[in-house]
């Protein structure tokens, strides 16, 4: 158990370090670190904010992805199953059409109406069932979906470019303060969800699995659920959706270190963050200048390692 | 007395019952499709609520045990489990430990709890397999390993024969009425050959009442047979055959 999680810190150590370097102008670390321009401004102002922004972001992503999967017990649950993230679009899509600036803030104005909404919707006294958290998620995101398109198609000509740049999703340079209250969250939801690892196994075999065994599940429900949204509204309020990491990143994991989340929740969270900046380093560089955007690559990179790992360690169908 | 109802009623499927339940020996609980047993096994589980009435167990209402502690007093078996990730049996039996865990990882206590709960339903020999790759009868007994291992002493079973073959049913229901010498073991059963067999008690449920309760021998008989199944039963010493 030590053993996978040491290695994933490896790989994703190894990975930091490497993908600040590359990149179409070529640097080095000694130059960067000295001052010397412009090593200096293309690694710590072009490269690095972007690279933790991707680990961060990758990292919530997939933790995302493992304790949805376990609370709603389904296979293709993902973190934009519940909602949250198309609010999130929705919210930066009305500041795109109304011309405000701070897109990032509206989306996540967005994300938190709809996780206070859901929550509302699937608390029935002091219940709360995973299925109504399903449906009602799964509704949520087909409104905001159609908001989106009726607000695309009143949108003029360069507004309609950026809602599709947004609606694709891609990392940008931050502020590293704003990576700095990103990483307070994210390091900080990660860790009170892995506290609770031992609790989610049960959760992931059944409500009254884990019922019977003294666990309080409508706790846990309610707290994955807004630790979720949470992680996923942030990311999205500063990357826009990017596909495939929280769907596939999970799968892979459980083939390789198999269904434990003691195990499974610190290594998405290592390996999740890795395999982000992996392919935002592709993308922007692969054919430099131009870049590509992250979730094609997410996908294009993901899938067929994610194939092969399917074939060569196959347990069944869904994992 | 270990579960003791009042008048337990829950919504549709449950209305008045009363009984009062030893601290050990095989209860089997039989009854129509629709009859209750179900309901009233998750009630006495702490899984359904609100009921009305009042149900017991040890004295305190149901409702108000704090449902760790409940958890290392009244095991669950759900009829069966459908596993949608990649737990090794292993895994799926440590589980059981979780009223008990004090932090992340498992404690010598809770091994050798597992060792024993193995070894007692002889599944030891497939710990490191998948549980999805099990097949239905060596899964029931990994379900019922995890339960032993919560150290019940009192342990409730949904129907927990009916996936498995004839040779399994009675390796399962002699395992029950081992446990049974020192616990309590209740059972929803639909084989009421099985309950003649091996139980010290039948409760049978008849739409959401208690239609008969006492010894096998005096509940089970083709006269009830017939007021409560509408099946012509007819007793061969130990065991019935059925017409319809």
């Amino acid at each position: 158990m030590k053993g996978s999680v040491l290695l994933s810190a490896a790989v994703l150590v190894a990975v930091l370090i490497a993908a600040p370097l590359a990149g179409s102008s070529h640097i080095e670390l000694g130059r960067a670190f000295a001052g010397v321009s412009p090593d200096h401004e293309i690694f710590f102002y072009a490269r690095l904010p972007r690279v933790i922004l991707a680990m961060l972001g990758g990292a919530a992503l997939s933790v995302t992805g493992v304790l949805f999967q376990c609370m709603l017990r389904d296979p293709l649950a993902e973190p934009y199953t519940l909602g949250v993230s198309s609010g999130a679009s929705v919210g930066a899509v009305i500041a795109i059409c109304l011309g405000w600036r701070a897109t990032g803030l509206a989306s996540l104005v967005g994300a938190a109406l709809v996780l206070l909404m859901v929550l509302g919707m699937a608390v029935e006294g002091r219940r709360l069932s995973s299925f109504t958290l399903l449906l009602t998620g799964v509704t949520m995101n087909s409104m905001s979906f159609a908001v989106i398109l009726f607000l695309h198609n009143l949108a003029s000509f360069s507004q309609s470019f950026a809602i599709s740049r947004w609606l694709m999703g891609g990392l940008e340079s931050v502020e590293y303060s704003t990576l700095a209250w990103l990483a307070v969250v994210v390091i900080g939801v990660s860790a009170l969800v892995t506290a609770n690892a031992p609790q989610w196994n049960l959760l992931a075999v059944g409500d009254d699995w884990a019922a019977s065994r003294g666990i309080s599940t409508v706790r846990l429900t309610t707290l994955g659920y807004i630790a979720g949204s949470v992680l996923t509204g942030l990311v999205t309020s500063l990357t826009g959706p990017i596909g495939f990491v929280g769907l596939i990143v999970p799968h892979a994991l459980r083939l390789k270190f198999g269904a434990d989340h003691r195990v499974l929740l610190p290594c998405a969270f290592l390996l999740g963050g890795a395999f982000l900046v992996a392919c935002d380093t592709l993308s922007r560089t692969v054919i430099a200048p131009t870049e590509i955007p992250v979730g094609v690559l997410t996908a294009l990179c993901g899938g067929p390692f994610f194939l092969w790992l399917l074939k060569s360690r196959r347990r069944s169908l869904w994992l | 007395m270990s579960f003791v109802a009042t008048q337990l009623g829950f919504a549709y499927g449950l209305h008045d019952a009363t009984f009062q339940f030893p601290r050990n020996g095989l209860i089997s609980i039989a009854g129509p499709n629709g009859a209750g047993k179900s309901t009233l096994l998750g009630m006495m589980a702490g899984l359904r609520s609100p009921y009305s009435g009042s149900c017991t167990y040890d004295g305190k209402e149901i409702r108000q045990w704090p449902k760790r502690e409940f958890a290392r007093k009244v095991a669950f078996l759900p009829q069966s489990v459908r596993m949608q990730f990649p737990f090794t049996v292993e895994e799926v039996v440590l589980m059981g430990r979780t009223p008990y865990a004090s932090g992340w990882f498992q404690t010598a206590e809770d091994r050798s709890a597992v060792e024993d709960a193995m070894t007692t339903t002889d599944t030891l020999a497939f710990r490191a397999r998948d549980f999805r790759s099990l097949s239905g009868g060596e899964a029931q007994r990994v379900i019922l390993a995890s339960a032993l291992t919560q150290r019940p002493e009192a342990l409730l079973l949904d129907e927990p024969a009916t996936h498995l073959d004839l040779r399994h049913q009675l390796a399962l229901y002699k395992l029950l009425g081992e446990l049974s010498k020192s616990l309590l073991v209740v059972a929803v059963t639909h084989d009421l050959n099985l309950a003649l067999r091996f139980s010290h008690r039948v409760m049978v449920l008849e739409d959401g009442r208690v239609a008969a309760d006492g010894t096998a021998e005096e509940v089970l008989n083709p006269a009830l047979i017939a007021r409560v199944f509408g099946v012509q039963a007819t007793l061969h010493g130990t065991w019935m055959s059925y017409e319809g």
